[in-house]
C-alpha cells in the first residue's frame, strides 16, 4: 500500500533524510528505529504532509497515488493516520467536536452520511473502553491539561475511532509507564488486520515486545541502513546503537 | 489651521444645541437644564480629540468630527416596525426597551414581566415626572467635565433608559435595551443616555445592543456590503452612548453590551460603573460592527470588597477600527478587579487596546489583573495594546500582560492531519480563541446568538455545535 524510494527532505538549508527506501503491505507491521536525530520524526511527519519539510527528491505512493502530491487533509481522509510524538493542545476546541468533525471530514470522502452527536457518541464510548480512558477527557478542550500519558492515550484513541488503512506512529511509546504502554498497545493491536499498514517508529526496543512488528529497520543519518525481521530489534536493544557506528560501512554515515 | 477647521466641526453641535435648547428645557429640571450648559460649554471648549491627545493616540475621530451630523427622525413606521422585530437580538426571550435613533419606543418596548418594584422605562419620561429623585445620581458618574463625547451627549441628553431595582430584588431573565439606529439617507446622530440603579443585594442581568438598520443588517447578521452606487451619506450615523450604573452594597450586575452597528457607522460608548462596599460587576463589552468605534469602559470601586470584572472581545474585518478604552480605579481597599479582552483582527482593520489600572493610595490590599490576547489574522492587521498602571498605594498585587500572535501553525497541521481542511481548520482555531469570551456569557440565548454571529463572520464553514 505504501512505497517509498529513495525519498530526501531537508528542513531549511538541512538535509535530514537521505533516501529512504520502503515497502509496506497491507497487514504488515513495520517499526523504524534508531538513534535520536537519525530522522524518524522527520520521516513520520513527512508522510503525513508537515510543510515545515521540503521533500527534495524521491517519491512516495500510496495505494498508487502520488503521496507526495497530497495535501495533510487528504491524506488523512484517503485514509493514513499519524499519532503525534507531541500533541498539540488546542483549547476552546472540544475532543468531542475535534473527532467527530475529523470522522465526518472522512466519511464525506468517502460519500457516507455524517454522523450526528448521537452517532458519534455512541461509536466513540467503546473506543473509549478500549483505550480505559476517562469519559471526561472527551468533553475537555483537545489535550490541553492532559498529562504525557493522556496524550499519547489520547492519540490512539483518535486512531481506533477513525480507523485508518495505514497508521503511522511516532514515538508514541516515549514517556508511557508500563501500564500506559500495555494500554497504548491494546489499543494498536486491536486494530492490526490484514486490510490495514502500521509504522511504528521508536527509539526503544520495549513497545516492540507489545506490538510485535513483522520487520524492522534500522534509521541511521536519514538511511535505512539494516532491514531485518522482530530479531533486529533484540539485536539492537542488546548492542545498543553504538554498534551501528561499527557495522555501518563508513561512507554511509556521513 | 487645525484649530480653524476644528471649530467649524464643533460650531454644527452649538448651534445645533441652540436650536434644540428651548425644547430640551421645556419639562426638564432646572439643575438638569444648567448640566446641559456647562456641557456644551466643556464640548465648544475642548472640542473633538486629535491624535495629539495622548488618550486618543491611535484614533482619530476627524471622519466623525467632519461630518455634519443632525438629531434623526424616530417615528416608528411598518417597515422599520417590521425590520426591527425581525432582527436576531430582538428575540432574546426577556423584558426589553427599545429604543429608535436614541427615543424610547413604548411600542416595541415590554417590560411588564419585570417583578414588582423595579422600573424600566424612558429617562426623558422619569425627569419630566419626577426629574429631582434623579439629581443625586444623572451625570454624578459620568464626568463630563474632561471628555468630549460625554460632554456632548450630555449637552443633548434627552433619553435613553431609566432602571431602577430596588433593594432585595433579583432578576431572574436579563433586562435588554435594544438600541436601534435607522440613518435613511445618512448623517443622523442620537445621545443615548442610560442610567442603571441597582439596590442594595439585588442581582440583575442587563443587556445593553446597539444595532444598524441597513439592507444586510436588518438580518443581523453580516455587516453589510457597501455597493459602489450607495450615497456618500447612505446609512451613515453616529450613535455617541453613555451609560451610567451606580450599584449598591451586595448587589451584583452582569451588564452585557453588544456594538453590532452598521458598517459605515461611527460609535463611541462610555460605560461608567460606580460601585459600593462588596457589590460585584461584571461587564461584557462585544465590538462587532461599526466602522470606527470606541469602547469606554469605566469601573470606581468605592467601597470595600467590591469586586469589577470587565470582559471584552472585538472582532474585526475589513477596514474597521475599534479603540477599547477601559479604566478600573481601585478607590478603597480590598477590592479584586479581572479583565479579559481578547481580539480577533482581519483584513486592514486596526484596534487599540489601553488598559488603565488606578490604584489609590488608600486602596491597599487590590489585586487585579488584566489580559489583552489578539489573534492577527492577516499581516495588514494592526493592534496597539499597552497596559498603564498607576499605582499610589505600597500592598497591591497588580498583574497585566498582553499577546499579539498568529494562527498556530502546528495547532493547524494537527488538525489538517485528522481531515479537517485549511479553511475549516483556521475558523475552528479562530472561533476557539474567541470563544472563551462568549462563554462567560451565563444567558444562553444571547450565548448562542453571539456564537452563531461570530461563526458567520469566521465564515460559514466549521461551525461547531455543542456536542
Amino acid at each position: 500500500m505504501l512505497k517509498i524510494r529513495n525519498l530526501k527532505a531537508k528542513v531549511g538549508s538541512n538535509e535530514i533524510l537521505h533516501g529512504i527506501n520502503l515497502d509496506v503491505k497491507a497487514g504488515e507491521v513495520h517499526a523504524i528505529m534508531g538513534p535520536n536525530g537519525s530522522g524518524k520524526s522527520t520521516f513520520a511527519q513527512v508522510l503525513a504532509g508537515r510543510d515545515t519539510y521540503e521533500v527534495t527528491g524521491g517519491e512516495a505512493t500510496y495505494e498508487g497515488k502520488d503521496l507526495l502530491a497530497m495535501s495533510p487533509e487528504e491524506r488523512a481522509r484517503e485514509g493514513i493516520f499519524m499519532a503525534f510524538q507531541y500533541p498539540v493542545e488546542i483549547p476552546g476546541v472540544s475532543n468531542t467536536y475535534f473527532l467527530r468533525s475529523a470522522l465526518n471530514a472522512m466519511r464525506k470522502h468517502r460519500g457516507l452520511p455524517e454522523y450526528d452527536a448521537m452517532d458519534f457518541l455512541a461509536r466513540v464510548r467503546e473506543k473509549v473502553k478500549l483505550l480505559d480512558m476517562d469519559e471526561a477527557l472527551l468533553n475537555r478542550s483537545v489535550n490541553e491539561g492532559f498529562s504525557g500519558g493522556e496524550k499519547k492515550r489520547n492519540e490512539i484513541f483518535q486512531m481506533a475511532v477513525l480507523e485508518p488503512k495505514l497508521a503511522i506512529l511516532d514515538e508514541t511509546d516515549s514517556g508511557l509507564d508500563i501500564d500506559a504502554l500495555k494500554i497504548v498497545a491494546s489499543g494498536v493491536n486491536a486494530l492490526r488486520s490484514p486490510e490495514r499498514g502500521i509504522i511504528v517508529v521508536t527509539h526503544y526496543q520495549r513497545l516492540l515486545n507489545y506490538i510485535v512488528p513483522d520487520f524492522v529497520h534500522v534509521l541511521y543519518n536519514g538511511r535505512i541502513v539494516k532491514s531485518g525481521g522482530k530479531e533486529l530489534a533484540l539485536e539492537l536493544e542488546e548492542k545498543g546503537y553504538g554498534w551501528l557506528e561499527e557495522s555501518v560501512p563508513a561512507g554511509q554515515t556521513a | 489651521m487645525i484649530a480653524v477647521k476644528e471649530k467649524e466641526n464643533e460650531g454644527v453641535y452649538l448651534s445645533s444645541f441652540r436650536e434644540v435648547e428651548e425644547k430640551l428645557a421645556h419639562g426638564s429640571p432646572s439643575w438638569l437644564q444648567a448640566i446641559r450648559r456647562e456641557a456644551v460649554e466643556v464640548f465648544a471648549e475642548r472640542g473633538f480629540p486629535t491624535t495629539k491627545d495622548e488618550e486618543w493616540r491611535f484614533t482619530s475621530v476627524a471622519p466623525i468630527a467632519g461630518k455634519a451630523f443632525k438629531p434623526g427622525r424616530h417615528e416608528l413606521t411598518p417597515a422599520l416596525r417590521q425590520a426591527i422585530l425581525g432582527h436576531a437580538m430582538a428575540d432574546l426571550d426577556c423584558p426589553r426597551l427599545v429604543f429608535l435613533n436614541g427615543h424610547y419606543c413604548e411600542e416595541l418596548s415590554s417590560a411588564a414581566t419585570l417583578p414588582k418594584g423595579v422600573r424600566a422605562g424612558s429617562l426623558g419620561e422619569a425627569l419630566r415626572s419626577e426629574g429631582a429623585a434623579l439629581e443625586a445620581h444623572l451625570a454624578r458618574y459620568a464626568d463630563y467635565r474632561d471628555h468630549s463625547f460625554v460632554a456632548l451627549n450630555t449637552a443633548f441628553l434627552e433619553d435613553g433608559a431609566f432602571v431602577e431595582i430596588p433593594k432585595g430584588v433579583i432578576l431572574e431573565k436579563p433586562l435588554q435595551l435594544l438600541f436601534v439606529s435607522e440613518a435613511g439617507n445618512g448623517l443622523v446622530v442620537s445621545h443615548p443616555r442610560n442610567l442603571i440603579l441597582v439596590g442594595r443585594e439585588s442581582q440583575a442581568t442587563i443587556i445593553e445592543t446597539f444595532v444598524g438598520l441597513d439592507s444586510a443588517t436588518s438580518a443581523g447578521l453580516k455587516p453589510a456590503a457597501t455597493p459602489a452606487t450607495t450615497a456618500a451619506t447612505e446609512g451613515v450615523y453616529f450613535t455617541n452612548a453613555v451609560t451610567e450604573i451606580a450599584v449598591e452594597e451586595g448587589a451584583h450586575v452582569h451588564y452585557i453590551k453588544v456594538q453590532q452597528e452598521s458598517s459605515r457607522s461611527f460609535h463611541y460608548a462610555r460605560m461608567q460603573v460606580q460601585q459600593e462596599r462588596s457589590s460585584s460587576v461584571t461587564t461584557h463589552s462585544f465590538a462587532l460592527g461599526g466602522a470606527l468605534i470606541r469602547e469606554e469602559v469605566r469601573a470606581v470601586l468605592d467601597g470595600e470588597g467590591a469586586e469589577a470584572v470587565l470582559n471584552g472581545l472585538y472582532v474585526l474585518t475589513g477596514s474597521q477600527h475599534v479603540d477599547n478604552h477601559t479604566l478600573i480605579d481601585h478607590a478603597k481597599p480590598h477590592c479584586g478587579s479581572r479583565e479579559f479582552y481578547k481580539g480577533v483582527l482581519d483584513g486592514r482593520s486596526s484596534a487599540v487596546f489601553n488598559g488603565a489600572i488606578k490604584v489609590r493610595q488608600d486602596a491597599q490590599k487590590t489585586d487585579s489583573k488584566q489580559s489583552n490576547k489578539n489573534l492577527l489574522l492577516s499581516e495588514d492587521a494592526i493592534i496597539n495594546t499597552k497596559p498603564q498602571l498607576e499605582i499610589y498605594a505600597d500592598d497591591v498585587k497588580c498583574t497585566h500582560g498582553a499577546t499579539i500572535g498568529h494562527i498556530d501553525s502546528e495547532a493547524i497541521f494537527y488538525l489538517r492531519s485528522r481531515g479537517i481542511a485549511l479553511a475549516e481548520a483556521r475558523n475552528l482555531l479562530t472561533y476557539a480563541f474567541a470563544n472563551d469570551v462568549l462563554g462567560r456569557i451565563q444567558y444562553e440565548p444571547l450565548r448562542q446568538r453571539l456564537d452563531r454571529e461570530l461563526f458567520t463572520r469566521l465564515g460559514e464553514t466549521g461551525r461547531p455545535e455543542e456536542a
